[in-house]
């Protein structure tokens, strides 16, 4: 746990203003800082734009501090973000991090994310929004408010629509409670970038835009590899050619959403898996067999019967 | 006359920093904290209105205190009070309990005396304020 920051009248009470100085790399290590990147480039595969962003927003954030510590002139950061990529490319994940680093850092008070969705914040009828929306930045206080696809808070096509209320709470939020509160906006890139134009008050108050691309195959396969091993299965050799094969597959398909449909299709093998074991096993099975997923799992999915679609995002090998 | 009840009723009235304080407490306690106000000092009042529902699932003070601040807006010459309920099994009931707020004048209560059978005297505390309208007592 990060110790609190200093107040900055305690340091102008010694009088030590500019000839004091400070030691970045100890403050990066006494706020535990670097344990959180650490953990962030150990913990998840690729992204690496998004862990380069992280870093300078961390060492800037950290530079603040430190100007703040010895008197200089400073404000509070805008630390308004947004994070636009393709579904299953990793933002909540992300976005847990971001508040854990903004805790160590002093940012936020508490750490805690807060995740919603245009449902949680738009009520269902007049009168309904507000108290809803106040509810949500109340709990959301000392943390991070995270919406997730929140280009749905504006319909265009309905004038009348609550969402429209619900983002000027949240802007008059974003304005006026800057360190109470952080928000981060997420959801695909184009959409975003079209409620980002019909609104362009969230644009000025975001301070970062984070884009997160697409995983190329290879991470797909060692994320594969990470989730099974945190439910203590893994692959055998032919499996794993067979989930690569999978993956190429997958990808030119409809809906594909990275990690997310890598997640799915994996508990779908050892759906199939269990099924094979059950029918097949003759005698008492071991705790290796129990954990191996095998080729026949996964290739046994539909996908592989699947028409490639037209419109294939990578060209077919 | 300064009317005081509750917790700290012995003290002076809490800075926003110390409500603040209070309220970081509770939230650590897992209660959750709701605001009410009144305008009718009586002591056996016990109807008090509330400011929105009670406050479940915070993490964070600067919810309260921001509901705090916007009540004192429209309410800030009446009684406001800070209560936090505990949930807990066995507790079920309210924790901590005292007064944010307070009209900038309070003009304190009268004692009525009635004479009553074989010269029984009978007292009844009355609020000078409570003489006027609802809304209009501490105009």
């Amino acid at each position: 746990m990060a110790a609190a920051p200093e107040r900055v009248s305690d340091i102008e009470a010694r009088g030590d203003t500019m000839g004091a100085s400070v030691d970045l790399q100890r403050e990066f290590a006494e706020a535990g800082v670097g344990s959180v990147l650490e953990e962030l480039d150990r913990d998840l595969v690729g992204l690496a734009p998004v862990k380069r962003r992280i870093r300078e927003i961390a060492a800037l954030l950290l530079v603040e501090r430190a100007r703040k510590k010895l008197g200089l002139a400073h404000e509070t950061p805008t630390l308004h973000m947004s994070f636009t990529g393709n579904p299953g490319t990793g933002k909540t994940t992300v976005a847990v991090r971001m508040a854990d680093l903004l805790h160590r850092l002093g940012y936020v008070r508490k750490g805690h994310l807060v995740s919603v969705t245009r449902d949680d914040l738009v009520g269902q009828y007049i009168g309904h929004t507000a108290p809803k929306t106040k509810e949500v930045l109340r709990k959301a206080m000392g943390g991070v408010l995270f919406i997730d696809e929140a280009y749905y808070l504006y319909r265009a096509e309905n004038e009348r629509d609550y969402g429209q209320e619900a983002i000027e709470i949240l802007l008059q939020a974003m304005e006026n409670q800057r360190e109470d509160l952080v928000v981060i906006l997420a959801g695909y890139a184009d959409r975003m970038d079209r409620f980002f134009g019909s609104n362009p008050g969230f644009r000025s108050r975001i301070a970062h835009h984070i884009d997160f691309p697409d995983y190329s195959n290879e991470e797909l396969l060692l994320i594969a590899g990470r989730m099974l091993e945190r439910q203590s299965y893994r692959l055998s050799p032919a499996g794993r050619e067979a989930l690569s094969r999978y993956i190429a597959h997958r990808r030119q398909l409809p809906h594909f959403a990275n990690a997310r449909s890598i997640r799915n299709a994996l508990d779908r093998a050892r759906l199939r898996q269990a099924n094979r074991l059950f029918e097949s096993a003759q005698q008492p099975l071991t705790a290796d067999a129990l954990s191996i997923i095998d080729a026949p799992d996964i290739l046994a999915s539909r996908v592989f019967a699947l028409p490639v679609a037209p419109s294939t995002r990578e060209p077919s090998r | 006359m300064r009317i005081t009840q509750g917790c700290f009723s012995f003290l002076p009235d809490l800075t926003d920093e110390q409500i603040r304080k209070q309220v970081e407490y509770c939230l650590k306690k897992g209660w959750a904290i709701s605001l009410e106000f009144t305008d009718d000092p009586h002591p056996r009042n016990s109807f008090w209105e509330m400011w929105g529902l009670p406050m479940f699932d915070l993490k964070d003070a600067a919810g309260v205190m921001n509901e705090l601040a916007s009540c004192r807006k429209i309410y800030g010459d009446r009684y406001v009070r800070l209560s936090a309920f505990d949930a807990s099994h066995g507790w079920e009931s309210v924790r901590i309990s005292f007064i944010v707020n307070r009209p900038k004048e309070e003009p304190g209560f009268a004692l009525e005396r009635t004479e009553g059978k074989g010269r029984n005297v009978v007292y009844t505390t009355r609020a000078y304020a409570a003489g006027r309208p609802e809304g209009k007592r501490y105009d």
